[in-house]
């Protein structure tokens, strides 16, 4: 019994340190000094260095989602609302959440493993010694650019989504071209877009900043940034999806009527 | 209602001007183990103190309580007449700017290359030019022996170089203090012996008060009976014979957590404490 009380009381801790990172760095991103050529850094690596693996993803999904309908739409003769179902799909969910998953495994990984290896070799202490603030340095720049190149990468992805549903449908399915992409523009209204975008924001926020946490309290040496990343990995994965059930209730409530 | 101060409480409270360091009565516990026990110390104004005793005796913890990277549970530290033990992380970055650390295993930027790495303070306060930096860069690394390094990568250097990268950095805001935490760790008697020579020369010729934390008693003898001189042949180490070195570098040696001896060498090697006896014997082998 104790041992779990103690568990708790750590998990507790954890999520207090969390919150007070948050926090600290909040206040670090409006107030001076700040360093936008790292945040232009992070972006390039988060960013830019993400597109590949982000259009891949998007790729497939609009391809499997236009297979996978088609096969059920035709059963009620409605193949022509392949498009539809396709752009709703992928710009309301697919789009966003697969994104986040993607770039979870990345630029969650990457963020803990790198900020963890500074950690243990006393680089982030170094830095501290030399009157810098690694909140300010290190933590804002990644936040910035997780915020700000997660939207981006996901239009990326919905667009690519769409085209690769267009390619299925036309090759495989031998549906009108036009058809699909104007039945797939008509399905969606500002509200999903807008939902689609806001996600996006959020799930970015979440990745960057559980990976600077992570990345940040390692303890115990390489083995410990082995934990960091994988946990990093984990943590970021699980609150993505819980975020978005959270926010599609959220939208469905106020936004989605 | 009770009056107000005009001004609020200084934080600054004065020890005697030549005192630089001080530790007074200080405790530290992590989880359960006891770290620091009542640690008194002072190092004064241009003195050099070597902190000896095995690993995990606390050496490196008294340095990063120094820099303020961590905070003791009771009992004051005083960098150069401020009460640093209750101050926050910001007021915190303005004291380190007089301190200068050379870390274990150098800690060095593997992102950045050695100019960036020993410029990093410039960059980051002084408002110099790119080429203004690389000339300090570059004196800096002179002074250290490896100027044809400024335009590597840390991992392209052997552990010799990047000791001396990461007290060129030390050196780059022209710190008063600079603090050394095993040095000489895993290197070669040759390049542990030039690695010595180096602090020595900014103990010598610029006035730097030195904190060395070792467990390589010869790093902590070779400070205190040597001394480094300009002549016109250039920079060499000889035989200190004024006995001014021996008296300004004092021994400090802790054992789990607490002070076991303090005085300078000759009183070490005559000290009938066991424990320094004990370090005495295994280091002579």
């Amino acid at each position: 019994m104790d041992e779990i009380i103690a568990k708790i009381k750590a998990w507790v801790a954890e999520v207090q340190d969390f919150f007070y990172l948050c926090v600290h760095t909040l206040h670090a991103t409006f107030t001076r000094p700040r360093f936008p050529n790292e945040v232009f850094l992070q972006m390039d690596t988060i960013g830019v260095g993400s597109i590949n693996i982000v259009v891949l993803t998007g790729l497939f999904t609009g391809m499997v989602l236009a297979l996978q309908t088609a096969l059920s739409l035709e059963t009620f003769g409605a193949k022509n609302y392949v498009g539809r179902v396709v752009s709703l799909s992928m710009v309301r969910e697919l789009g966003p959440v697969l994104t986040a998953l993607m770039v979870a495994g990345r630029m969650g990984s990457g963020i803990a493993a790198e900020l963890g290896s500074m950690v243990v070799t006393d680089q982030v202490n170094a830095m501290r010694a030399m009157g810098s603030d690694p909140i300010r340095k290190l933590v804002v720049p990644r936040m910035l650019a997780g915020l700000l190149m997660m939207p981006a990468l996901t239009i990326f992805s919905d667009t690519i989504g769409l085209i690769g549903g267009w390619l299925v449908s036309v090759v495989i399915l031998n549906l009108p071209g036009d058809l699909y992409f104007t039945s797939s523009i008509d399905a969606l209204s500002l509200s999903d877009i807008v939902s689609g975008l806001i996600k996006p924001f959020v799930f970015g926020y979440i990745i960057a900043m559980v990976g600077c946490y992570m990345g940040l309290s390692t303890t115990g040496g390489t083995q410990g940034v082995g934990r960091s990343t994988t946990q990093s990995v984990v943590i970021c994965s699980v609150l993505v999806l819980a975020s978005d059930f959270l926010l599609t209730r959220l939208f469905f409530t106020f936004l989605i009527k | 209602m009770s009056e107000q101060p005009i001004f609020p409480p200084t934080k600054i409270r004065k020890t005697p001007e030549d005192v630089m360091i001080e530790l007074r009565n200080v405790n530290l516990t992590i989880g359960d183990q006891r770290i620091l026990q009542d640690i008194d110390m002072i190092v004064n104004r241009n003195f050099s103190m070597a902190i000896l005793g095995n690993s995990g005796a606390g050496k490196s913890t008294i340095l990063k309580l120094i820099l303020g990277l961590m905070k003791p549970d009771s009992g004051e530290v005083f960098v150069d007449g401020e009460e640093i033990s209750s101050y926050t992380e910001d007021e915190m970055l303005i004291v380190r700017q007089k301190l200068g650390m050379v870390f274990q295993e150098s800690a060095l930027f593997d992102s950045l290359t050695v100019q960036e790495n020993v410029g990093y303070v410039l960059y980051e306060r002084s408002g110099l030019s790119e080429s203004e930096i690389r000339e300090r860069v570059l004196e800096l690394l002179t002074l250290v022996e490896i100027e044809e390094m400024i335009d590597k990568m840390p991992g392209e250097l052997s552990g010799g170089q990047r000791r001396r990268v990461a007290i060129a950095r030390a050196m780059a805001a022209s710190p008063e203090i600079i603090l050394y935490d095993e040095p000489t760790a895993g290197l070669d008697p040759v390049t542990s012996n030039t690695i010595i020579k180096q602090m020595m020369k900014l103990r010598d010729l610029r006035g730097v008060t030195s904190i060395l934390v070792t467990h390589k008693l010869e790093d902590a003898f070779r400070m205190a009976y040597n001394v480094v001189e300009r002549d016109h042949e250039g920079i060499k180490m000889v035989k200190d014979t004024t006995g001014r070195r021996l008296e300004e570098t004092r021994f400090f040696m802790i054992r789990e957590g607490e002070k076991v001896f303090e005085g300078n060498a000759n009183e070490f090697r005559a000290s009938h404490n066991e424990n320094v006896q004990e370090f005495l014997s295994m280091s002579m082998i």
